[in-house]
């Protein structure tokens, strides 16, 4: 018996799969976390992996919440400890009470595991030995063995097991029974030879009309729905698999069903600077473009940013953020391109940001880039990460409505010119710093003009002269400022009493924080939260911060970046501002979160003077 | 003050084309660049080749990158759009313009720092794409802007206005191009512009990438003795392999050959070009041979120029990724968004 109380929970727990990747483990973890789903428990999988392609450790993490918490949270409830190479950590990753699955075919000592857990063990590999012959079904089919020994163990519904095997393989029919028939002898072992653990799923009616959809995925589809028709990338984790989504709706969505002809085109370009350079390139000739790539893509950039903001050409860069600086941690997550991507490129330039929390928002987001860059005729940011970007995350369904035209923004049709409407590509005719342009080849003898990333006059006309240069650079901060009305607004949730203290924050750190607001006020806190949408920051933020004695800003980087930027932008104290910073690489949890801020709260707490009688 | 437009006032006899545009309707402003530079000549035979092709000046784009040459474009073809981007950085531009509009006549200008320095890549991928363009290099081998360092495509051997001799290997962009399998390659020399005009209007033709690469003294750092991409080097090492005559395509061959001097080229639109041998046994149709015969006649101090190859059947990029025939930049909402139907059954499919 296990020194330690063993974790007694229904459909509220965190299993752990360790596994080498490359040994096919992927799909059948998925396959885990697609039937708690299907058993109407939310579920939050999170893919751990290395820059790696055969051989390296890689954690597969699957939250399960029936009360709906999709945030990472930390700790491990029940390990699947299937890689040697990191089982002592994985031990010691378990929490007390917790409870370790692994292949028990070479004994082990006992000084390799804890007293305080349950341990159980199952030969999977002598099993699958004597079940195969072939290699390579013997390890494919040992991760599909050890679900099955999970459904006996937690009590996972082994039909709705049997159902997802049944849509894999569809198409691949043959594969279907030899799943089945592996799943079966994993859960037979299991009820025969294992005892059932305190971890528990029961069905349940929580996850409702939501979808299971990768960010990236999401965001790319938003791109088709958005009127993208050119896309331009350079493979990059973790937004390649961004690229890879949108050649696939298009597929699906873009082919003429009579021709066969493709209305979108795909170019995988030989850098990021060419990619970027495409999407101006198209961008000035009408189209809307885009492309997706992660830090150092943006670093490569910056001179094909600042053209774009300078010569005001509409571009969309989706950026799926993970650990830098440099290579940093290609595989882990982070929100640090903030102020490389707010402020790209030399000279003085601000550029739009999104800061989508799921993926549903990263659809919603990733179509409204299009009208935003064409409205606003500049490079519009997206900032996925590659918590978002890359793992399945549940979320509302996607929507669209039907009565929706695309915002091309200010262009100058051939008509207007003919009529003799003054066309200045530079002119601010309507006060709101965003001029007209005109299309290449719109009119035989009016409204071309050159395009330049040179000072230029009113009337695009070179000039390096210092009124015209100013008079330009003033009119692009009245631009900044109109966009401040055009993005999404923050998002506020005051708190049930009135308090000093509010929270910022944004992007992917959204689930945590709902489960920390729980937390914090548990612990007698009172917080208003604000989640931040956009740059420009809307004038709600100012006032958010006005409002509050200190207000908590959590990120998840090293430098505080949005703090950075909203003390820079909105002229605000810095000392207002408390940094919440977690930036180790793994998504943020309510538990950090809590912890922080908590902490905090509780120095600044008055304490009631003990009145003694 | 390339802003300052030549005045509009001109002769009523000027000859029209078939457009009823007259040659100055073809121009730009005023050249800011040094009197007598190879360029202005390479501005006037893209005007001449414009106005005799009939192309509607406004279906051009132009595209350019930084330096010298790239700052010509504002000296032609003064009612097109034109992109002045960021330093070797034109070949994505254009790409990403062509994508968007198949329609126009794709320009790119540049010169050999931005194409064979800091743009050899750009300048690669874009001619190993195909993109339907005519890629014109002004080549005079040194940095003219800021003031005479050798480039890219200087000769080793060659020698700076200031006295240093040049150590490294040249790059030839047109081997490259070759290499790369750009559809249509030519080299020529700004000072000839009874090679170069036919030349341009050729490329223009071509439906693929064309790309031409024009030896263009700089008078002011690198037109001394010494150096090989002088006027008068250029003029006594000019070795033309064939002189061609354009034809468009109703255009009947109306000029008697020689039998036997004479080969008849069609491109893709039905242009015709003729070609008349200068070098025997040249054969414009066979990559390899091309490329062995620049690095053979190179060796001996020689500069080949003409047509040096075309692949009349070339395809281009708008080919290899089957897009639809109307421009990109044409498709709206019921073209591009599946709609809420779709999206409820990919919501669907997901759950």
């Amino acid at each position: 018996m296990p020194t330690a109380t063993p974790i007694s929970r229904v459909n509220d727990f965190v299993v752990r799969f360790a596994n080498v990747n490359g040994s096919g483990s992927a799909s059948a973890n998925e396959m885990f976390a697609r039937a708690v789903m299907r058993m109407g428990v939310p579920v939050a999988p999170r893919n751990i992996f290395p820059s790696n392609i055969q051989g390296l450790p890689t954690w597969y993490e699957v939250r399960v919440s029936e009360e709906g918490h999709l945030g990472a949270r930390g700790g491990t409830d029940l390990m699947v400890a299937m890689n040697p190479q990191t089982f002592d950590k994985d031990i010691a990753a378990i929490e007390p009470g917790g409870y370790l699955f692994y292949d028990s075919t070479r004994p082990l000592p006992a000084s390799k595991f804890r007293p305080d857990i349950t341990v159980i063990g199952m030969p999977l590999t002598a099993i699958c030995n004597r079940e195969y012959s072939d290699p390579r079904q013997r390890q494919l089919f040992k991760n599909i063995m050890y679900i099955g020994a999970l459904t006996a163990l937690i009590d996972m519904d082994v039909k709705v097991v049997e159902e997802l095997i049944g849509e894999q393989y569809k198409g691949k029919d043959k594969l279907i029974a030899p799943n089945i028939k592996a799943l079966h002898i994993g859960r037979d072992y299991a009820t025969l030879n294992l005892e059932p653990i305190g971890l528990k799923l029961r069905k349940a009616d929580k996850v409702g009309d939501r979808i299971f959809i990768e960010g990236n995925s999401a965001a790319a589809l938003g791109a088709v729905y958005g009127g993208a028709t050119v896309c331009a990338w350079y493979p990059i984790t973790p937004s390649s698999s961004l690229a890879d989504a949108f050649t696939r709706h298009c597929a699906k969505f873009r082919v003429d069903p009579e021709t066969k002809q493709a209305r979108y085109a795909i170019v995988q370009a030989e850098d990021e600077l060419a990619s970027i350079g495409m999407v101006i390139g198209a961008g000035w000739n009408g189209a809307r473009a885009f492309t997706a790539t992660s830090g150092p893509g943006i670093s490569l950039m910056q001179e094909f940013l600042g053209l774009a903001y300078f010569a005001e050409i509409p571009a969309v860069v989706f950026d799926v953020q993970r650990a830098g600086p440099s290579t940093g941690m290609p595989t882990r997550t982070q929100q640090s391109d903030v102020l490389s991507c707010a402020y790209a490129s030399h000279g003085d330039t601000k550029h739009v940001l999104l800061f989508p929390e799921d993926p549903a928002e990263a659809f919603d987001m990733g179509a409204l880039s299009f009208d935003l860059a064409d409205r606003l005729q500049t490079p519009i940011f997206v900032m996925l990460d590659l918590d978002i970007g890359m793992n399945h995350r549940l979320s509302r369904p996607l929507a669209w409505d039907d009565k929706r035209a695309y915002d091309r923004g200010k262009v100058m049709t051939a008509e207007e010119l003919e009529a003799g409407k003054d066309f200045g590509r530079y002119l601010d005719v309507d006060g709101d710093g965003i001029p007209y342009r005109t299309y290449p080849g719109t009119h035989p003898t009016k409204g071309s003009f050159f395009t330049r990333g040179t000072s230029r006059d009113r009337y695009a006309r070179y000039t390096e002269e210092g009124a015209p240069y100013v008079d330009n650079m003033q009119r692009l901060i009245r631009k900044f400022d109109t966009a401040k009305d055009l993005v999404p607004r923050p998002i506020i949730g005051n708190a049930a009493k009135p308090t000093k203290y509010g929270v910022i924050y944004y992007g992917s750190t959204s689930p945590a924080m709902d489960e920390a607001l729980a937390m914090i006020e548990a612990r007698g806190h009172s917080l208003d939260r604000m989640r931040v949408r956009a740059f420009p920051f809307h004038s709600s933020v100012n006032s958010f911060v006005a409002e509050h004695d200190f207000t908590f800003v959590v990120e998840q980087n090293r430098d505080g970046q949005l703090r950075s930027l909203i003390v820079n932008e909105c002229g605000i104290d810095p000392v207002r501002l408390v940094p919440i910073l977690h930036y180790d690489g793994t998504p943020i949890t309510a538990r950090f979160i809590a912890k922080a801020i908590g902490d905090h709260l509780d120095q600044l707490k008055v304490k009631p003077m003990k009145v003694t009688s | 003050m390339t802003y300052l437009a030549k005045p509009k006032f001109h002769h009523p006899a000027l000859p029209k084309n078939e457009l009823g545009y007259t040659h100055r309707d073809y121009e730009g402003t005023v050249s800011t660049l040094c009197a007598g530079c190879g360029h202005d000549s390479i501005t006037a035979a893209i005007i001449q080749a414009c106005f005799e092709l009939s192309i509607e000046p406004h279906r051009v784009a132009k595209i350019s990158g930084i330096g010298c040459s790239s700052k010509t474009p504002t000296y032609f073809l003064g009612n097109s759009h034109g992109f002045n981007s960021v330093h070797g950085r034109m070949p994505s531009i254009l790409t990403g313009a062509n994508l968007a509009n198949r329609d126009l006549i794709y320009l790119g200008v540049s010169g050999d720092g931005d194409s064979a320095s800091i743009g050899l890549g750009q300048f690669a991928h874009s001619i190993r794409r195909g993109v339907n363009m005519t890629y014109i290099v002004e080549n005079n081998g040194v940095y003219g802007l800021t003031k005479g360092q050798f480039s890219a495509t200087a000769d080793r051997g060659s020698k700076s206005k200031r006295g240093f001799i040049n150590t490294d290997n040249s790059i030839d962009l047109a081997a490259m191009a070759l290499q790369l399998g750009a559809g249509f390659v030519a080299r020529s020399f700004s000072g000839d512009k009874t090679q170069l005009v036919p030349i341009i209007k050729a490329a223009i033709r071509h439906q693929g990438a064309a790309f031409i690469d024009v030896i263009s003294p700089c008078v002011a750092f690198n037109n001394h003795a010494g150096s090989t991409k002088s006027f008068d080097f250029v003029r006594e090492h000019n070795e033309a392999v064939n002189k061609l005559d354009y034809m468009t395509s109703r255009m009947p061959i109306e000029i008697e050959y020689e039998p036997g001097t004479v080969e008849v080229v069609e491109q893709h639109d039905g242009s015709k070009l003729a070609l008349r041998k200068l070098a025997a046994d040249y054969d414009i149709h066979d990559r390899t041979a091309a490329l062995g015969f620049l690095q053979q006649q190179a060796a001996k101090g020689q500069i080949v120029t003409g047509l040096l190859y075309v692949d009349e059947e070339a395809r281009d990029l708008h080919g290899h990724l089957r897009t639809v025939d109307k421009p990109l930049n044409t498709l709206a909402e019921h073209d591009l968004c599946p709609g809420q139907a779709a999206l409820d059954k990919f919501n669907a499919s997901l759950r």
